[in-house]
């Protein structure tokens, strides 16, 4: 058992590629999400990505024109249910999030039902295909996760303003309402790219769980930025490696690992 | 109007940092206050006063053009209002930060410095440069002790001052700072106050501070612009909060009284009027 045997066959190569990559953009743009406190609204966003899946599919389209189509239209409803993150409060965004979110559920387990074939694909719907990605998923993704990040970098410091401090940041000129609705987008495009690979149910452990752990670690928001990216590269590289020499799904051990590290983190940090 | 407030009020209008002129203000279709003239030179330190609800809040936003004037005219550091907002720093009514803030104090003021600026900053001279001035301002309102720390984690006095120190970032010509002794107990207030007074008078700041309590600052204000029923006045201290002018302006009997170290009270003020503004509004 060696490392190069990782690389020995054609899957596994992409495999490692598009994590790498879904690995980048995830934790960058979840790591806004967490300072943003919007990480209910990506929940609901990865939640959605299923009903979009299995709609493409029981229309007989591409699956992934499905993730993004629905996320991006998830993306802008959740804009506007919660007013551009502005004018309502906490609760009432989370409950408004929260009915959307059980009613994307419910029909996403309508098009599985009416779509009978689909039984062995909805556990990849839900839990990801890492070992069957093709090369051009490969390519698409890494278009969305180039525009992504050039996208997020660009708007990187108004956002982290109008994030930490939306009232000044409207009056230092920030398009404070405009951020948040192409936040969400952004949000929503990293969430359908990443939910081909991990599944709509993991893509928690990449988006989430990272960001969270860096934050912990530091407050200064360069670092534990870049830390939450390494720390998601790290256990996705690991993942990947160990579920190769074993009969385990690889989203069982990425989500471990990034949750154990959580817990290690928050442990020794009290 | 006395002789001294009325050449106040008709100083040019390059003289003067903030100036309205029967300005008034409509949020959703109501007339929060109307008929407010006022004139604040540059480096005076004026105190917005009233009971909630009564629009002071709202007059730091027009100054901002965050909400546009409805009648009359306003002229900011020269300009019409909103043509400024890159002279001014402003410190709006808030909450603290909760304790889950993670970013430290350097970082909210370095956030006010380039904060609304699109692209990413790059190691060299300018970001050295940036950082210097970051310091500079943490400096003056003497924060150094614990900016480096989790923002959450700081007292509301601590937190106060570095939220300070991102308004003077950019060397502002007006600072508007709405409610900052709010959250504070009577020593921050008194100490905050006085950091106030000293930005405002060592350089030449012109600054506007709403407050519910006159008291702790009132030996460092220069003008107080009160509110109700309204509308407002404006005036040197001793002419504004007077048994006369808040009669007058609360339209029922005011008395103002003077305690022997010299603190104002102000009793028989009726109750605000039932149809508040929301406070937070936007």
């Amino acid at each position: 058992m060696r490392i190069s045997d990782l690389f020995q066959f054609h899957f596994m190569t992409n495999a490692l590629i598009a994590g790498t990559l879904v690995a980048v953009t995830a934790s960058s743009i979840g790591w806004f999400m967490v300072v943003r406190r919007q990480t209910f609204a990506g929940h609901t966003l990865s939640l959605v990505a299923f009903p979009g899946a299995a709609a493409a599919a029981l229309a007989g389209a591409p699956v992934f024109v499905g993730y993004f189509v629905v996320c991006g239209a998830g993306a802008l409803a959740l804009a506007a249910v919660t007013g551009g993150g502005e004018t309502r409060s906490i609760s009432q965004e989370s409950a408004a999030i929260g009915s959307v979110q059980a009613f994307a559920l419910g029909l996403g387990f309508l098009f599985v039902s009416l779509y009978h074939g689909l039984l062995t694909g909805l556990n990849s719907l839900l839990f990801g295909t890492f070992l069957g990605i093709t090369d051009a998923q490969v390519l698409t993704m890494l278009g969305i996760s180039v525009a992504v990040l050039l996208v997020l970098g660009a708007i990187a410091r108004p956002l982290l303003f109008a994030s930490v401090d939306a009232d000044v940041a409207r009056a230092s000129g920030v398009p404070v309402a405009a951020l948040s609705t192409g936040f969400l987008l952004l949000l929503g495009l990293a969430v359908a790219a990443t939910s081909q690979i991990t599944g709509a149910l993991l893509v928690f452990a990449l988006l989430v769980t990272p960001a969270a752990t860096a934050q912990l670690i530091t407050a200064r928001p360069a670092l534990s930025l870049g830390l939450s990216v390494v720390i998601a590269l790290a256990v996705t590289w690991l993942g990947l490696g160990i579920a190769y020499f074993s009969i385990y799904p690889v989203g069982f051990f990425v989500t471990s690992l990034s949750f154990g590290l959580y817990v290690l983190v928050r442990l020794v940090r009290r | 109007m006395t002789q001294a407030a009325e050449l106040h009020a008709h100083a040019p209008v390059e003289e003067s940092a903030v100036r309205f002129e029967s300005a008034a203000v409509e949020l959703g279709g109501r007339q929060i206050w109307g008929d407010v003239s006022l004139c604040l030179r540059p480096g005076e330190f004026a105190a917005v006063l009233g009971p909630n609800g009564a629009g002071k809040s709202t007059l730091l936003k027009a100054i901002l053009r965050l909400v546009p004037l409805s009648a009359g005219s306003a002229t900011i550091l020269g300009r019409p209002p909103g043509a400024a907002n890159g002279q001014i720093g402003y410190l709006p009514q808030r909450h603290s930060f909760d304790a889950a803030s993670r970013i430290r104090g350097v970082d909210l003021v370095r956030l006010g410095l380039d904060g609304a600026r699109w692209g990413i900053p790059l190691p060299g001279r300018a970001n050295a440069q940036a950082r210097k001035r970051v310091d500079e301002a943490i400096e003056l309102v003497g924060a150094a002790p614990y900016a480096g720390r989790p923002i959450g984690r700081l007292s509301g006095g601590e937190q106060q001052r570095l939220l300070i120190a991102q308004a003077l970032i950019r060397r502002p010509q007006l600072l508007l700072l709405d409610e900052p002794l709010d959250s504070l107990d009577l020593t921050n207030q008194v100490s905050v106050a006085a950091l106030v007074r000293r930005i405002c008078h060592e350089h030449g700041v012109a600054v506007m501070l709403v407050a519910h309590d006159v008291n702790p600052i009132l030996p460092h204000l220069d003008r107080i612009v009160y509110f109700a029923g309204a509308t407002a006045v404006e005036g040197a201290p001793r002419e504004v909060i007077t048994s006369e002018t808040l009669s007058a302006l609360y339209s029922a009997p005011v008395e103002v009284l003077e305690t022997s170290d010299g603190r104002l009270v102000v009793v028989g003020t009726p109750e605000p009027p039932s149809i508040h503004h929301p406070r937070h509004a936007h």
